[in-house]
């Protein structure tokens, strides 16, 4: 039975900078990283050194306390370094990549007829399996379970951040296959939350929703939240809808094409470039974008409201489908504070005349005032549609009271959840590193 | 601009990090901040901000008090100068004089209030090291706004530091509060020094000399009960009702709603005028700094308490007409003459309604309650206070609908506190995270009835 989600609460920022509706190949990236950071709670065990040769799909380390998950090359090359930071944590593996990649043949696979264990055991080998997140917690999903129920959000509110809809639409073949294979992980069903009259909407083997409302509707946690909400010690897997497509790519040729297009976004790439790119997991910002200043431009992998800033040569986050340049905002501004003022800046208070303005906002990394105590309440309800207490649940994270977050609601959200919480509370709360860390106690505590 | 800032950030060497006076950078940081917004970036979480923070929100909050402090400052001065002088009405002393003369009223308190109060803010904030909050800057000029104006210096002084130390600080500083800071000012300065803080004589400058009334309407309603009925010769509650007003007592007889709304009656600095304080309402409400749910909520707890007395007080005012009408007693006697009325041998529930066809506060309407004494300002600029008030939506109503409704509960009930919304508010504080537990439970327990449906569906399966 489909559902429809109209979310009421929330905020679409309106900002300057989107990327053109138009797919063009990328270059080449000459070193491609997989970054364990990026996969939260993972501690990777290498099973490859420095200088080994690689093939696509083939693995580079594996999780130290789930040994099934695998994390494998997307390109063929040589690993040419592994970088550590501090206490020997592994930060990045390169990978100097070949000309043309050569890949780990897995052979194809039908999902629909095959085994179910045969379809899990598959995805785990191919390094696929970290492409599919466990909630609660918002981690890569253990090889042990069985899910309650698996959603895929094709719907995309965040500001700036590349269309899933447009990536997927040309992609539909490997998407339905991707679906397919997932439908057979789970005794319950795959739901995929689509945007109106999108041609996601005709998916089989899986219960399609129609998603409207503003930021964050397209957050998966949100359709989760509205169609079937996580209760204790039931687990929910969610995945990209991209990332469905590589699952499914990978049943129908056999190998694991890590193919990412990524959205190069913000006012501070030319106009020409603001387009979307096809790229390889792992690609360096360099072959997206060249001679970026970072004292002056922030280079965000992903969204502007969850992404990770990047070094100039860094790559991209493994999940992430945009990547975005705006402009740092370390300036001072004369009594910025003056109500009324400083319009430009999209706002939900009412101290703001933005409303007034309409049209599209440029928009920087200034933090537009200092942290302070909690003061204010009621406007993190605004823009979190959920039946949860945002700043209730916030402060029991803060104080640790594991029972606390637990009544409040802490299975059912994600950090992303939180990222407009972020972005219009007054005392400047990094609501999302609070939420995260609330889900890590739990982790360490509850398991 | 950039040479201030040049000369800014040179004066703020000494305050680096890992410089001399260190320590003391919240205090140099809070006057820089004030300047510029600083140059801080996101180093974590969202990369973009909205352009609203606390200070914007605390200026708001200050925007909408200035009509009311103003127009304090013209009343305060207009009420003395026009007693003084000898003169018809408030209306005949020249606007200037009036201004002046309150301005220099006023201003002492405010400059005590703020110096006083951001002084302990400053050395808590160093101590602590945190950043300097911005919750005072409406605090500090909340306080000498709810004062009478000839409370001594020293007095407010010593209110000003109770309510930082003890009202604030003590729980932990901005944020932590239980009670209304300002509120909390007042509440100490009402029990320790209650001549300065109560009674008829002090709502006016000098208002204890011969030549000057210093009473409010609702001092003169408590104490003089019974003038209403004399003066208004009412033979019905309506009646009761609209003579009350007009003539509460010799020296507030040209008073009438108009008056009371537009705020030209003696009281606390700036608590008078409603329509000031309508301004400031709509200010918070439109800019979402203050809760319109509380602001409403308050209003309607407020009349519904006034309707719930008025109603009691029109049936005892029958009953006085009736025992006037059918000659058993005359209204002189009823006022004046105790052993009249005791030789009735009133028994039971008529004695009762004697007493509150007597009560001008039981007959006062209810909508004239909303807007005399420190009943709006009270819930337009002490109940809405976001930390002391309930903080969900739901608990905003309820705890709006009780402050008003106590607020009129315990000015009728209780005389000897005329201002009854501020203890309202200061009991509602305390209730307000008890408010909030209850609402709160709600959404847990719906959550644990969902887990229980899931468990028991998943047995059966």
């Amino acid at each position: 039975m489909s559902k429809d989600i109209r979310v009421k609460k929330g905020l679409n920022l309106k900002l300057k900078g989107e990327a053109d509706k138009s797919i063009v190949d990328a270059p080449r990236s000459s070193i491609y990283a997989i970054k364990p950071l990026d996969f939260h709670a993972v501690v990777p065990k290498m099973v490859l050194k420095e200088g080994a040769r690689v093939k696509a799909g083939e693995v580079i380390f594996y999780s130290k306390y789930d040994e099934p998950v695998k994390f494998v090359a997307p390109v063929s090359g040589t690993i040419s370094e592994i970088l550590r930071g501090a206490k020997r944590r592994i930060l990045e593996v390169r990978i100097m990549a070949d000309a043309v990649d050569e890949f780990v043949e897995f052979g194809k696979m039908d999902p629909m007829t095959a085994d179910p264990a045969a379809v899990k055991t598959r995805i785990l080998e191919s390094g696929c399996w970290p492409f599919i997140i466990q909630r609660p917690y918002d981690i890569v999903a253990s090889a042990e379970d069985a899910p309650k129920s698996i959603f895929i959000s094709a719907y995309t509110t965040a500001p700036l951040a590349g269309d899933v809809d447009f990536i997927v639409s040309g992609k539909m073949e490997a998407f339905q296959a991707g679906v397919n294979a997932l439908s057979r992980l789970t005794d319950g069903k795959v739901h995929v939350g689509v945007g109106k009259k999108s041609a996601l909407g005709s998916i089989n083997n899986a219960e399609v929703h129609t998603v409207s409302g503003p930021h964050p509707a397209g957050n998966v946690g949100i359709q989760v939240h509205h169609v079937d909400p996580i209760n204790f010690g039931e687990k929910v897997w969610v995945l990209g809808a991209e990332d469905v497509a590589i699952i499914g790519n990978l049943f129908l040729t056999g190998q694991f094409k890590a193919e990412r297009i990524v959205a190069l976004a913000g006012t501070e790439v030319a106009d020409a470039d603001r387009k979307y790119y096809r790229t390889i997991i792992g690609a360096n910002v360099t072959s997206l974008v060249k001679n970026v200043n970072t004292t002056e431009t922030r280079i965000i992998s992903g969204d502007v409201l969850t992404g990770d800033k990047l070094a100039s040569d860094q790559a991209l986050n493994f999940y992430h489908n945009t990547l975005t340049l705006i402009p740092e905002g370390n300036e001072y501004a004369l009594l910025g504070w003056l109500p009324f003022t400083r319009n430009n800046i999209p706002s939900i208070s009412g101290t703001s005349l933005s409303w007034m303005k309409g049209g599209k906002s440029k928009v920087d990394t200034n933090l537009n005032g200092e942290e302070r105590a909690l003061v204010v309440t009621g406007e993190m309800e605004e823009v979190l549609p959920m039946d949860i207490y945002p700043m209730q649940l916030i402060k029991a994270c803060m104080t640790g009271d594991i029972e606390k977050m637990e009544n409040l609601g802490i299975y059912e959200v994600a950090p992303e959840d939180f990222a407009l919480v972020d972005y219009i509370n007054t005392s400047k709360l990094e609501a999302q590193e609070i939420i995260r860390l609330g889900l890590d106690l739990m982790i360490t505590e509850v398991g | 601009m950039k040479w201030v800032r040049n000369r800014l950030d040179q004066l703020r060497k000494p305050f680096e990090p890992g410089e001399k006076y260190e320590k003391f950078a919240p205090a140099i940081n809070a006057f820089d901040t004030f300047l510029f917004t600083p140059n801080h970036t996101t180093k974590k979480g969202a990369h973009i901000r909205d352009v609203v923070d606390l200070k914007r929100t605390m200026i708001t909050v200050v925007l909408a008090l200035v009509p009311a402090l103003l127009f304090g400052m013209w009343n305060n001065g207009a009420q003395y100068l026009y007693q003084e002088r000898g003169l018809a009405s408030v209306f005949d002393v020249p606007f200037w004089d009036a201004f002046l003369e309150g301005a220099i009223l006023v201003l002492p308190l405010i400059v005590v209030s703020y110096v006083v109060g951001l002084t302990i803010e400053f050395i808590f904030a160093i101590y602590r090291g945190h950043e300097v909050n911005e919750g005072y800057l409406v605090t500090g000029l909340l306080i000498p706004m709810i004062f009478p104006v000839d409370i001594p210096l020293w007095m407010l002084a010593l209110s000003v530091a109770f309510a930082v130390l003890i009202g604030k600080e003590a729980f932990g500083g901005t944020g932590m509060n239980i009670l209304n800071p300002a509120l909390t000012a007042r509440a100490f300065a009402f029990f320790a020094y209650p001549l300065y803080m109560s009674g008829n004589a002090i709502w006016v400058h000098n208002g204890s000399t011969d030549a000057v009334s210093g009473e409010t309407i609702l001092g003169s309603l408590a104490s003089n009960r019974f003038d209403g009925v004399v003066s208004g010769g009412a033979s019905d509650a309506v009646a009761f009702a609209s003579s009350s007003v007009t003539e509460v007592s010799s020296t507030l007889s040209s008073l009438n709603f108009s008056d009371m709304f537009m705020g030209f009656i003696p009281g606390s600095v700036s608590e008078t005028s409603a329509l000031c304080i309508a301004i400031g309402a709509l200010i918070l409400i439109a800019t979402k700094v203050g809760s319109w749910r509380i602001i409403i909520g308050g209003l309607a707890g407020g009349a519904a308490m006034g309707l719930i007395f008025n109603y009691f007080g029109g049936l005892g005012g029958e009953y006085v007409s009736e025992l006037v009408n059918s000659g058993q007693i005359t209204l002189e006697q009823i006022k004046n003459d105790a052993g009249a009325v005791a030789a009735l041998e009133l028994g039971g529930w008529d004695a009762t309604l004697l007493e509150l066809g007597k009560n001008q506060l039981f007959n006062f309407p209810f909508w004239q309650h909303l807007v005399v004494g420190g009943f709006a300002f009270g819930i337009v600029f002490m109940a809405t206070d976001p930390v002391s008030a309930a903080q969900t939506l739901k608990g905003k109503w309820i705890y709006g609908i009780l402050a008003g409704f106590f607020g009129i509960m315990i000015r009728v009930f209780n005389p000897a506190y005329p201002e009854g919304i501020m203890l309202a508010i200061l009991l509602l504080n305390v209730f307000a995270p008890t408010i909030d537990h209850y609402v709160i439970q709600g959404n847990v327990n719906k959550r644990k009835k969902r887990l229980k449906k899931a468990k028991t569906q998943l047995q059966a399966a």
